[in-house]
């Protein structure tokens, strides 16, 4: 699988990543060499074979429907690279 | 004996007899990490003023006669993606460099309750991405056995620092081999439990279908007494299963007999280390003599490990680290009059290293539309074989015992530019993971450059016990367990 | 060419559940902003989510209401974008294995009853809040309120089968009234717990593909589901009519301009990546739960309304209004059972009361009148004791004050003068004070009479019961002949 410029940029769009030309260069090539290894998988015949999402068959893991009230705005901000009052701030948002 | 060198059981008997007490121990260790930690980077934050509280605590409660936990007043290092209330979380990221949570892992809680002393916490490969402990905001942790060499990771801080006896013993997570492989480079006993085990509440997510937190020991005891005091179920853990919890000291009784034990062709390759496959079958060898019962068995898909594991993981970090935005907490980049976008790639750029970024990236990838199918769904499919391949092998055998890595620990900065080469490494860890079941990796040998030897024995879902009984049996026969010059 | 619209919605309905989806932070509306929030919900690292009952339960209630088919296993997935509200970079919602597929809701319209088919109902949890000074254009910054992060909500899709704004709007209504029938959502549209989006595409009558559609936002009210969707339709088709295309986007109603305006978003074509969340385990529903939910169903309007017809012999429109809301329907059956006479409990309900309640805004629940009080006074109306006229001034009494109506007409004294003794000496007097006028109506001018009438209502100030008046009037001025 050759996974050219322009997928590097898509995907780094996606996951919000800036890179530089020379790292579109390297992940185009190490993905590349990677996704060809991986290419392997198409070896195996996977017709009927049910996906696994979990390791362990677990179904239905629930709480009750109780309030437990949080450790407070002071807290949950405590950490915030940038606030204003009671909110978490972000730079505008549009371009 | 220096204290230094203390196992858990052996500091345990000194603290309950009060010949030596919780703080001295705590003391002897926090200099003897302040004199090796610069050198070897088994830590990134170490906690004194914490260690020392807890130590006068510990030994509180044992002046008051409480002496039944085995880990109170024990001296142990958490990894760092472990969350710690009130010390901080690095991940060894620069994303979380100044993150403090505001709680508590579950594991830690429990370890915590139970009395143990932290000393601080341990290096790592970056969101434990790695097989080196290389990929690290700090700088990369060395190996004791040859500080030239990487300690093995993603837990490599833990493992340099419990074999270079810089803590009693450590705790580890384990995704793809983190746990197991660290300990096979630095001849100490580290365990992957069954999925499900140990609660996840309060570890910094890798891949959450596949992450395990485990411990990291001198020993198969010290390593069966860690476990059972952090195994158990967690209502904050929907994927924490809900089942009693064996007393795992009681499988150590050195009794093989009749035990079949399950060896895969897959797992002994052309193109091994030599040495690693002679120390293995070695070892093989001496559980046979102790009445253990050798079993060829088949993993047939575990040339697709790699693969499947590679594309699982990445595809479930891309989604898990999506939340380091710079918006709630840890890194954010500089730039005043930047926009919201801007902000967002700038912050995930700078905070990121290069693996991390290559593992987010070919996550994405595999995720993206047109190509799930292909590549995420396909990896989840070969998986449900990798699994099948196990629950027909254990048919045959109780245990399965593998090498733990093709080869022992590699030069410092080997492999950092072909991450491939580095990622196959983890052939013989993955797979284990793929299929939730619990792995150890106990020392059996030394090459003759004097660098350990892992051997990985496997268990049933839920049956470390048997796993302990085995490695146990090993340790037994072959105590001569290369002891580390630091 | 003549065009007809497609119309498909998306409706999101806050769970009433007291604490969030997947943590334990209250769901409260108007808490200072991020009070309600806790490591989990705000995604600190190595937090993981444990799903509440109480939310599959209440999914379940609507699902089996709604006639659609429970899946006995359903998945949550991640579906993963960058937005300051999202807090994890992702929401954790149902993609290939929702809750529940298919059902439908019967709406009322020109044509008859129609059915209207859903698609599927899944869980999913709300994100917060991204406040601005001003507009997004122009603000320098954004404030970041997650109380809303995790609440639980269900999204209703419907199958593109509506075919005019006002079918839409109809389906909303009757679906808000179910919703608010099973106790699982209170439906209200300004505070957000009842959410509306639509895909709006337009073809030429008669044709069976689908046009491009667009996905239309921010229509928080009924009226606004309405005006944006008939903007939105006559937007497509001027556009066509104008030789150009319609582009596939997501627009906002603007609600100060009246227009729909587009979301001109740089954003990438929407890559989601969905997959199984690792951290929650499957759903797994037993037909005895689905049996239990299925048992404990209250009755829903269509059925109500039915039975309003059928037992109180009630017209189709009473029954239909009377059943808007359970609150309303359960007010007139408590005063049908002290006044047995349905018809006019309706028209008092349906005129007086609902008259005063949408002049005050008010629901059923915060009006003074009880339905003891409204039914102790049509008794009285009805046993004599005060007229129909006075009676709307007790009304108007009862709502104001909230007092029971013997007590207002007792302090009134807006008792009805029934004594025919009482009312003998009144007549007798007013015949003898208006000879001339007793003189005519016996020479034949019958006319008369409501002169008589009005006399003796001056002189008992409008409280004597004109019935008895009549007969008592009509009785003298005979005898006397």
């Amino acid at each position: 699988m050759k996974v050219d410029k322009k997928d590097v940029e898509y995907v780094a769009m996606l996951a919000r990543i800036e890179l530089s030309e020379e790292e579109k260069e390297l992940y185009s090539e190490q993905l590349s060499t990677i996704l060809a290894f991986f290419d392997r998988l198409k070896e195996v015949d996977t017709e009927n074979v049910q996906p696994t999402s979990h390791v362990v068959d677990l179904v239905n893991a629930y709480r009750s429907d109780q309030v437990r009230p949080g450790p407070g705005v002071e807290e949950v901000l405590a950490n915030a690279p940038d606030r204003a009052q009671r909110f978490f701030r972000v730079p505008k948002i549009l371009d | 004996m220096d204290l230094h060198e203390e196992t858990i059981q052996g500091l345990h008997t000194k603290l309950a007899r009060r010949e030596v007490s919780s703080e001295e121990v705590t003391r002897h260790l926090l200099a003897r990490i302040s004199q090796l930690n610069p050198e070897l980077n088994a830590y990134i934050t170490v906690t004194e003023e914490e260690a020392l509280a807890q130590a006068r605590e510990a030994d509180q409660r044992l002046a008051n006669g409480d002496a039944t936990s085995p880990l109170c007043g024990v001296p142990i290092a958490i990894k760092d993606n472990m969350n710690t209330r009130g010390v901080r979380t690095t991940c060894a990221s620069r994303m979380l460099e100044h993150f403090v949570p505001p709680f508590d892992a579950t594991a830690v809680r429990k370890l915590r309750e139970a009395g143990a002393v932290f000393l601080g916490k341990t290096n790592m490969d970056e969101f434990a991405m790695g097989s080196s402990t290389e990929h690290s905001l700090f700088g990369p942790c060395r190996n004791p056995h040859d500080h030239e060499r990487v300690p093995g990771g993603s837990s490599g801080g833990s493992a340099c620092a419990v074999a270079a006896d810089l803590c009693i013993a450590a705790t580890g997570s384990d995704t793809g081999g983190s746990i197991r492989q660290p300990a096979a480079y630095c001849g100490v006993v580290g365990m992957k439990p069954t999925y499900g085990r140990v609660s996840r509440f309060g570890l910094v997510a890798f891949a959450s279908s596949l992450d395990q937190i485990g411990p990291i020991a001198k020993d198969v005891t010290d390593c069966s007494l860690l476990l059972q005091a952090l195994c158990g179920y967690d209502p904050c853990d929907s994927t924490s299963v809900d089942s009693a919890v064996p007393d795992f000291a009681s499988f150590l009784t050195g009794d093989v007999r009749g035990l079949r034990i399950g060896i895969p062709g897959e797992y002994f390759i052309e193109g091994m280390d030599a040495e690693v496959e002679e120390a293995v079958r070695n070892g093989i060898r001496i559980l046979e003599k102790e009445g253990a019962r050798p079993v060829e068995i088949s993993l047939p898909h575990t040339a697709y490990g790699i693969p499947v594991y590679y594309l699982i993981a990445t595809a479930e970090a891309s989604s898990n680290l999506a939340r380091y935005d710079g918006v709630k907490y840890g890194f954010r980049a500089k730039g005043a009059s930047d926009t919201l976008r801007q902000m967002y790639h700038r912050t995930r750029s700078e905070g990121f290293g290069a693996e991390v970024k290559r593992r987010i990236m070919l996550g994405t990838y595999a995720l993206s539309s047109g190509y799930y199918d292909a590549y995420y769904r396909k990896a989840q499919q070969v998986c449900t074989l990798i699994r099948q391949d196990f629950v027909e092998a254990f048919q045959h055998c109780d245990v399965i015992v593998t090498p733990t890595v093709p080869s022992p620990a590699f030069p410092i900065g080997e492999k950092t530019g072909d991450p491939l080469q580095m990622y196959l490494l983890d052939i013989f860890t993955t797979t284990v993971n793929l299929a939730g079941l619990p792995g150890l990796s106990m020392p059996c040998g030394t090459t003759s450059g004097g660098l350990p030897v892992g051997m990985q024995i496997l268990g049933r879902h839920f049956d470390e016990g048997t796993v302990l009984k085995t490695a146990f049996a090993f340790e037994q026969q072959t105590l001569t367990t290369s002891k580390t010059q630091a | 060419m003549e065009y007809e619209a497609v119309i498909g919605l998306e409706i999101h309905a806050q769970l009433l559940t007291e604490s969030k989806i997947f943590c334990g932070c209250s769901t409260q509306f108007g808490a200072e902003p991020n009070e309600n929030t806790c490591p989990v919900c705000t995604g600190m690292p190595g937090v993981l989510p444990v799903l509440n009952r109480r939310v599959v339960e209440l999914a379940l209630r609507t699902a089996v209401a709604l006639k659609g088919e429970i899946a006995p296993r359903s998945v949550f997935a991640r579906k993963n974008y960058f937005y300051p509200d999202l807090p994890k970079g992702y929401q954790i919602s149902q993609f290939e294995a929702p809750l529940s597929l298919g059902g439908y809701v019967e709406i009322e319209g020109d044509g008859g009853t129609r059915r209207v088919c859903l698609t599927r109902i899944h869980l999913e949890e709300d994100a917060g809040k991204l406040v601005y000074e001003g507009t997004m254009e122009k603000a320098d910054a954004g404030y970041v309120d997650l109380n809303r992060t995790g609440v639980p909500l269900i999204e209703i899709v419907t199958e593109p089968e509506l075919r005019s704004p006002e079918e839409a709007a109809a389906f909303l209504r009757k679906l808000r009234s179910i919703l608010r029938y099973l106790e699982v959502c209170d439906g209200n549209m300004e505070q957000g717990s009842l959410r509306c989006d639509a895909n709006v595409s337009i073809r030429p009558v008669g044709s069976e593909g689908l046009g491009v559609r667009t996905e239309m936002k921010n229509m928080n009210s009924f009226r606004f589901v309405e005006h944006a969707l008939e903007y939105e339709i006559q937007r497509q088709i001027a556009t066509l009519d104008d030789g150009e295309k319609i582009i596939q986007e997501t627009r906002l109603w603007d609600t100060s301009k009246n227009v729909t305006m587009s979301m001109r978003s740089k954003e990438e074509a929407h890559d989601y990546r969905y997959f199984p969340d690792p951290d929650l385990v499957p759903v797994e529903i037993d037909s005895t739960w689905v049996e239990e939910i299925r048992g404990n169903l209250p009755e829903l309007p269509d059925e109500k309304e039915n039975r309003f017809v059928e037992a109180y012999e009630l017209p189709i429109e009473d029954a239909r209004t009377l059943t808007a809301t359970a609150e309303l329907a359960d007010y007139f059956e408590k005063a049908v059972a002290r006044f047995p006479q349905a018809k006019k409990v309706s028209n008092w309900i349906l005129t007086e009361l609902l008259r005063e309640l949408n002049r005050d805004e008010r629901e059923i629940g915060g009006c003074a009148v009880t339905p003891e009080h409204l039914s102790g006074m049509l008794a009285m109306i009805e046993d004599g004791s005060i007229s129909g006229k006075i009676g709307k001034q007790v009304f108007e009494e009862m709502y104001r004050t909230g007092k029971e109506p013997q007590a207002i007409v007792k302090e009134k004294g807006w008792v009805q003068i029934q004594d025919s003794s009482e009312l003998a000496g009144v007549i007798d007097h007013v015949l003898v004070s208006h000879p001339d006028e007793v003189s005519k109506y016996r020479a034949g001018k019958e006319k008369v009479f409501g002169f008589f009438v009005g006399q003796v209502m001056k002189a008992t100030r409008g409280q004597a019961n004109p019935k008895r008046v009549n007969e008592l009037l009509r009785e003298k001025l005979q005898s006397d002949n």
